[in-house]
């Protein structure tokens, strides 16, 4: 069958439709030369404004000021420099659009044509012909008599990938040491029996009195500074990170060790046991600690222990007490990973 | 024909000069007439494409400002509240681009805006294609790719909502620590490797950089390339309609209409993005505050395309199993690595696992109404239920403050709507598309209800029923009845034993959970028989409106009432006619 496409001007603007006997309609645009030149008149127009608002967007550009506010109703405060250039650039692009398509709409013919489609399977002679040609190939290759050098190149096509899996090895090696794996680096933290336990971001060491019943305070290690200036990284920061909350000792049911707390302040690792996330929703009545990524939920009362929520394993229980001076200390490391679980944490 | 401008004059001249080396001429001459079929839902797919090049020309200019660098420094540029804040050097520029450039913040929210509209596209696009059954043959293929489209999507939106470092993006990502870390026996490794060590570390903003601006964008650029070979080769599919088979495309020209409708197109995604991204706020990083693994804003959010995987994370009930000394954290695993994983799978494989259960092995370019494929709509409903439950579960802390509801009760209605939900949703979009196939049938057969009530002579009241037009008829008689594969036989007549008994009695099985419920369409005679019949009696009540006095005839809600004037019999009117 021969392919059917529009041919002139003669279908297109006497209303025929090729498709099937389904009355072509009319549009104004093809019986009023009037609404024609309408159409003409209102898409030059958008074009023209197109251009016009380039303009605007150049004298915008340069003369507001990057700094300066509008006070826009639903948006709110917002930068005057980004709405103007937002605005004129949209428009500007949009009109080019809006006046292509009315032009395709009201201006070209609206007569749907047919095309015939091919079945996508090739014709039997050149399947016969591609058959013939790789008949060919391999024989002149020898490619199927020469078993020894077929399965080599196939061995050899096979490992030349692997040294780039090995290039990668070096993503990361162990530090100065040189001999710790991974799951040896996260059991360990800042932690240890004397460590001073300080104000996050002021660094104040804390005295028990400083905090009242119902309070919170996260903390980190009175070493984390200069570990961290160091280091250069926030590692340290990410797996040392404490809270401390203080609670009538009496409310405490149950700890991961004796006597862990100090008059009723107990020490937790701040890092979600689920994926990590650091937590600081804490409810003073029901010592409810919430994870607002995934909604895990602690009971800090009860060791930690989970009420709520997809993470598996208790946070973590730093042992606390106070040293000579009277501000509290760590008494340990933790005695487990913090945060999430991984492969060898057994 | 007409006179020839001098531009006209460059461009053949032009044209010569390229066909004289590359043949195009050809190329030309058969493709400028190709015909493209036309629907509003083809241009789902068109958003996907301009949004893509939308991305990538303003990601392109993003480069010339941003640093992947998470080097500390002191923030000193013009924005307020940060300034003498220590932060990385990748947030501090993109402070810089938001502040600092003129232009910069309407560019990078365009990026976002635009990315964010590339996956939502494409995401309905192909809920069109897999209701409509595009996927079949001979496009299987090309369904795959999509599907590995839709997922780099993801990566490459992932990646870039990273990069900035500040307080939410840096959450993001040690989410994506904790699930690394979770995938059994070299998940450990696998996190200090990406990392570079510990999380955060110090690698991860320049590691993630490459990947989003050259690998992800690169491979999504190669494939939408074969992806729209494909479509050109193949040419579109079609829905049904007068004059339309599985044998031709009807539609309109490539030239003019086609490049005019879909080049204006570009223009209108691309500039409604630019308004977008000059109105409307978008990612305001510098609300969020650098990032430091101890702190975390409440309400956290992901964009919406992690928002399913996000509320997978969060309804999955908190198993863990410790088996000879390692831990397997099913409750990461699950939800972010097993999940997602099926899913995908599944998704690509459908189009052969419907082939296998049809045994339908033809061409098939006329699109399917949904309708007329229950079973796959129902799937897909399924499937699209099941998302959304996840969907919500991702924003239940939100939902919660909201609505003021516990998030607890949230989480276990989720759970257990998860279980229950997407089934009945399967069961009811079954029923629904029966129920329609079944008014098909009753259209074809007895025409359609017109909404025009007559009294008939001797005082009952009908509703006229009219024939259905030819554009009705064509897209209801388009359907495919197809049966389902046979029972197989447990001997041959010979009494010889089938070897494959046990696979044919599944593929059997299967295919009749598949096509087992089916309304076939009435036979051809039947049709024609009702048609006709529809037409005479729609002759016989036909309307008033021609009489003269019709204006003074009382108009009803729904039809038209005789009027004093009338005549005594519809017989006799039918002759006046």
């Amino acid at each position: 069958m021969t392919d059917l496409t529009p041919h002139g001007n003669t279908p297109a603007k006497l209303g025929y439709s090729p498709v099937a006997d389904v009355p072509h309609v009319l549009r104004v645009s093809d019986t009023d030369p009037a609404a024609a030149k309408r159409a003409e008149r209102q898409i030059a127009s958008m074009f023209l404004l197109s251009m016009f608002l380039v303009v605007v967007f150049i004298v915008a550009f340069c003369t507001i000021d990057k700094d300066t506010n509008v006070y826009i109703p639903v948006f709110g405060e917002v930068g005057f420099l980004t709405i103007v250039l937002g605005f004129t650039s949209g428009v500007s692009i949009l009109l080019i659009g809006t006046g292509a398509i009315q032009w395709a709409k009201k201006l070209m013919p609206d007569v749907e044509v047919v095309q015939m489609r091919h079945e996508m399977t090739s014709p039997q002679d050149a399947t016969a012909e591609a058959a013939a040609n790789y008949e060919r190939g391999k024989d002149e290759s020898g490619f199927a008599r020469y078993k020894i050098i077929r399965r080599t190149l196939i061995g050899a096509m096979a490992l030349f990938p692997v040294p780039l899996i090995f290039l990668l090895r070096d993503l990361w090696s162990s530090p100065a040491s040189g001999t710790l794996t991974p799951d040896e680096i996260l059991s360990h933290t800042l932690w240890k029996k004397g460590e001073r336990i300080v104000v996050d971001e002021t660094y104040q060491p804390i005295r028990p009195e400083d905090l009242p019943i119902g309070g919170l305070v996260s903390a980190v290690p009175a070493n984390l500074m200069e570990v961290q200036e160091v280091d250069g990284n926030l590692n340290a920061r990410g797996k040392a990170a404490i809270i401390l909350v203080r609670m009538e000792p009496q409310e405490i049911v149950a700890q991961q060790g004796d006597g862990w707390d100090y008059q009723g302040i107990v020490a937790y690792s701040k890092i979600c046991t689920h994926v990590g996330c650091p937590i600081a929703l804490y409810e003073h009545r029901t010592h409810h600690l919430l994870c607002p990524c995934h909604q895990s939920t602690f009971d800090l009362a009860n060791a930690g222990a989970v009420i709520f929520g997809p993470a598996a394993r208790n946070m973590p229980q730093l042992p606390i007490g106070v040293d000579s001076e009277g501000y509290l200390v760590a008494m340990d490391d933790f005695n487990q990973p913090i945060g999430p679980s991984f492969w060898e944490r057994g | 024909m007409s006179t020839t401008s001098p531009v006209e004059t460059t461009g053949a001249a032009g044209a010569t000069y390229l066909d004289q080396r590359l043949g195009s001429n050809k190329f030309l001459a058969r493709n400028l007439g190709k015909v493209f079929p036309d629907h509003w839902s083809f241009m789902l797919g068109e958003i996907a494409l301009y949004s893509f090049i939308v991305v990538l020309l303003t990601g392109t200019y993003l480069t010339l400002f941003f640093k992947p660098s998470m080097v500390e420094l002191v923030y000193d540029g013009s924005y307020v509240p940060l300034k003498g804040i220590q932060m990385s050097e990748a947030y501090s520029s993109t402070l810089d681009i938001s502040f600092d450039v003129r232009g910069g913040l309407l560019i990078r929210q365009m990026h976002h805006w635009s990315a964010l509209i590339f996956v939502a596209s494409m995401t309905v696009h192909m809920f069109r294609v897999f209701f409509t059954g595009a996927f079949r043959k001979p496009r299987e293929l090309n369904w795959i790719l999509g599907v590995v489209l839709v997922t780099m999507g993801l990566g490459a939106g992932f990646t870039g909502y990273s990069l900035p470092d500040d307080l939410l993006s840096g959450t993001g990502l040690q989410i994506i620590r904790g699930i690394v870390q979770s995938i059994p026996v070299i998940g450990t490794w696998g996190a200090f490797l990406l990392f570079g060590g510990e999380f955060p570390g110090t690698d991860i903003i320049s590691r993630l950089y490459p990947i989003h601006i050259l690998l992800i964008p690169g491979l999504i650029l190669a494939l939408v390339t074969f992806h729209l070979l494909m479509v050109f080769t193949q040419k579109h599919t079609q829905f049904p309609g007068p004059g339309r088979t599985n044998d031709n495309v009807v539609g309109y020209p490539l030239l003019p209409v086609y490049i005019a409708k879909a080049g204006g197109f570009f223009f209108i995604v691309f500039g409604v993005i630019a308004l977008i991204g000059g109105l409307v706020s978008i990612n305001p990083i510098w609300i969020f505050g650098p990032y430091t693994p101890d702190q975390v804003s409440a309400g956290s959010q992901p964009d919406w395309y992690i928002g399913w995987l996000d509320g997978a994370l969060r309804l999955m009930p908190n198993l863990e199993s410790h088996i000879a000394g390692f831990t397997l954290s099913w409750n990461v695993l699950i939800p972010s690595v097993i999940i997602p994983g099926l899913l995908f799978t599944l998704l690509g494989a459908y189009p052969f696992i419907e082939q296998l259960v049809t045994g339908d092995k033809r061409e098939h370019h006329l699109l399917d109404r949904p309708r007329n494929a229950p079973t796959r709509t129902a799937l897909g409903v399924t499937a699209i239920t099941f998302y959304l439950l996840l969907f919500i579960g991702g924003g239940n802390d939100i939902i919660a403050a909201a609505f003021n509801l516990s998030y607890n009760s949230i989480i276990w209605f989720l759970r257990i709507s998860l279980l229950i939900i997407p089934p009945l949703m399967f069961v009811l979009t079954r029923r629904i598309c029966l129920g329609l196939q079944r008014r098909d049938n009753a259209k074809l057969l007895h025409g359609y209800e017109a909404g025009r009530i007559l009294r008939l002579p001797h005082g009952e009241f009908i509703e006229a029923h009219e024939p259905l037009s030819v554009k009705q008829l064509a897209v209801i008689t388009s359907k495919n009845d197809i049966a389902p594969l046979p029972m197989p036989q447990k001997t041959d007549i010979d009494g010889v034993k089938n070897k494959r008994y046990q696979i044919e009695n599944l593929r059997s099985k299967v295919s009749h959970f598949f096509y087992g419920e089916n309304i076939p369409l009435p036979s051809a005679a039947e049709i024609a028989a009702g048609q006709a019949h529809v037409a005479h009696e729609a002759a016989i009540e036909a309307p008033l409106h021609a009489y003269e006095d019709a204006d003074q005839i009382e108009n009803f809600h729904g039809g038209v009432l005789h009027h004093p004037g009338m005549a005594p019999t519809n017989a006799a009117q039918q002759d006046e006619r």
